[in-house]
């Protein structure tokens, strides 16, 4: 369905060129879901953005992004423009800037499917009224403007309008983030619904690895712009640094966490300066003396599992 | 030490409908307790810490510091204000871009004239982890990571010497990998200095992480508190045993629907009853949806608010 091979992105800025993701190679199948997880500046969003050449021009992409057999980044732009939407599509963070302020919900469903000729006049607003029920919002509210509803909400519209072309994989950036527990409870069932009703491939991305291994099938962990860790989301991560992200989530009801915040010392690197050697190690609690100088690639590490460090398979 | 007794916080809001942001609160933090006040946006957790901080009066009910009612005289706030400090989620937004990190840190030391500026300063900085001080002085906040401006922002807070800080969503802006170390300054500077800290988030696990009491806010009320361990491990309150159970580890959620309720239009009866899965299930009461409930007192045992509590420990047994 998806393939990423050695894909890069790197901002030209006016003083130098800032590495943001540094050869990452990812298979998504049919009808998985795949999650990817990093911290910002892990480049994370970049590749987000890179899937579907939403970059700015400052950016110069490397590698291959093959979508259903077709090589993303070659094609044309007209080519592209039909791929936007009805055979991929990507649902933002921040609900809030996402939509239209001053175009009705339903006009901004139909928008797609109108651009796309997969519908006109009132087939569309039928179309509109199923995407509303899907996602879980009344008819009514096709007539509502994005202030008039929650975030919640919104989002749910956010997600019925990457439906409206029946798209065979959706891309959601942090679908999540900011909304409420209970909210982000709600949103979270609905996308775990829609990804097994319609078979949809899905590829998540988010900081909280807790809420990508709530609906993901696999995990990717990134860290300064490369994969470190791959792997199905129901095993135990061998990467120090998938380790350590997993523990600031703590598990309530888990001693081990019980008045122990986890978390790693220093900050997550800038891409400007990224450090030599293993990008992790300044702030890796088990790194060894070569770390510093020799940089590791993903290697195998158990079943189904790679990981980018000396310490694990071999 | 800092305690709230039957406060009550209105604002007038849309079409001249009284918003009550906070109806009816008793909640103390004692001396050297951590206390996690949790609730989604819009339950009046942060309008609680504000009016607990003396930034907003009161519509009734009053705070008290030390067994002291708060008055709202210049003087006796400004005194207040040195022993109960605010610390602000989003470090980029609070702090001002222009000024330097000492400048930030000795704002507070001026404004109430303390003595030998550049020592407070400094002192301030290395509790809040930023060592040595000095290499701080001259930064300005964008040339700082995110976990670093938090930690000034921290150290603005240390420098008047409080004794309780008030922090609303303090990790909310930082990356997951960072947090642990903010979390562990906050568990430390209780641990040395003897501070009290009210954290107010709607993040249980940073909860379970730093807390020795917690207390579940909806809709203006605090609907169940009590050791971080009773709460959060044997929750009572359906509204909290909702909350766990869409923690992603948990096995069987409770989603509730609808939206968090709007603080001018609270339900009649239980005010919890319209998205109650109880209710919805049809074990619930006929005081549900009729009989207002007490307003739990300010105690540091396990309680809850809830017309049917005691029956759904018994069905879970």
């Amino acid at each position: 369905m998806l393939e990423l091979d050695e894909l890069s992105v790197t901002y030209r800025l006016e003083s130098s060129d800032v590495p943001a993701v540094r050869g990452v190679s990812l298979q998504l199948a049919a009808g998985e879901a795949l999650g990817l997880a990093g911290e910002s500046g892990s480049g994370k969003s970049s590749v987000a953005l890179a899937l579907l050449r939403l970059l700015p021009r400052s950016a110069v992409v490397g590698g291959r992004v093959m979508l259903d057999g077709e090589d993303v980044l070659a094609m044309k732009w007209g080519r592209l423009r039909a791929v936007r939407w009805s055979s991929a599509s990507i649902v933002f963070q921040g609900a809030q800037h996402g939509l239209n302020p001053v175009q009705r919900i339903g006009d901004q469903i139909a928008e797609p499917l109108l651009v796309h000729r997969q519908a006109s006049g009132a087939d569309a607003s039928k179309r509109v009224r199923e995407l509303l029920a899907q996602v879980g919002l009344p008819a009514w509210r096709a007539r509502s403007y994005p202030h008039e509803l929650s975030g919640g909400q919104r989002q749910r519209v956010m997600i019925a309008m990457a439906l409206a072309c029946e798209p065979q994989l959706i891309i959601a950036d942090e679908p999540t983030t900011a909304l409420d527990l209970m909210v982000q409870a709600q949103v979270l069932t609905l996308i775990r619904k829609l990804i097994a009703d319609h078979g949809i491939s899905l590829l998540m991305i988010s900081h909280d690895l807790s809420v990508l291994a709530d609906v993901c099938d696999r995990l990717a962990v990134m860290y300064a712009g490369r994969l470190v860790e791959v792997g199905p989301s129901s095993g135990q991560f061998q990467h120090p640094y998938s380790q350590a992200l997993a523990a600031a989530f703590p598990t309530v009801g888990d001693p081990a966490s019980r008045l122990a915040p986890r978390g790693l010392p220093g900050d997550p690197p800038d891409p400007q300066q990224l450090p030599g050697g293993c990008a992790f190690h300044p702030r890796c609690p088990v790194a060894l003396e070569s770390c510093a100088t020799s940089d590791v690639q993903l290697r195998a590490s158990g079943a189904d599992r790679a990981a980018a460090c000396v310490l694990v398979g071999e | 030490m800092l305690e709230a007794t039957d406060l009550h916080v209105e604002f007038s809001g849309r079409g001249g409908r009284r918003a009550r942001a906070v109806d009816g609160v008793n909640l103390s933090v004692g001396a050297g307790e951590i206390v996690a006040l949790v609730g989604e946006s819009g339950c009046g957790k942060t309008t609680l810490a504000r009016t607990l901080l003396g930034l907003e009066r009161p519509t009734s009910g009053q705070i008290s510091y030390d067994g002291t009612p708060l008055s709202y005289s210049g003087r006796a706030l400004r005194a207040f204000r040195r022993e109960v400090q605010l610390v602000l989620q989003d470090p980029m937004g609070s702090l001002n871009p222009r000024h330097t990190v000492y400048e930030a840190v000795a704002e507070g030391p001026r404004i109430h004239r303390l003595p030998d500026e550049e020592a407070v300063v400094a002192d301030a900085l290395a509790r809040a982890g930023l060592r040595p001080p000095e290499r701080f002085f001259q930064r300005f906040p964008h040339e700082l990571s995110g976990g670093q401006r938090q930690r000034v922002v921290i150290a603005g807070a240390l420098a008047l010497d409080p004794k309780v800080l008030i922090a609303d969503e303090p990790v909310a802006s930082l990356d997951a990998s960072v947090r642990g170390e903010i979390l562990s300054l906050l568990l430390r500077l209780r641990d040395d200095l003897g501070l009290s800290a009210l954290v107010v988030t709607h993040d249980l696990g940073l909860a379970w992480n730093i807390a020795d009491r917690v207390a579940v806010m909806y809709l203006g009320r605090i609907v169940e508190s009590g050791p971080t361990e009773d709460v959060l491990k044997d929750p009572q309150h359906p509204y909290t045993q909702a909350l766990l159970s869409v923690l992603p580890e948990s096995p069987n959620r409770i989603v509730l629907t609808g939206e968090p309720p709007d603080p001018t239009r609270i339900p009649t009866g239980c005010r919890f009853h319209p998205r109650c899965q109880l209710v919805a299930a049809g074990k619930g009461t006929e005081a549900c949806t009729t009989q207002p409930l007490q307003v739990l007192p300010a105690t540091t045992a396990p309680q809850v608010s809830c017309h049917v509590a005691d029956l759904v420990g018994r069905d879970r047994k």
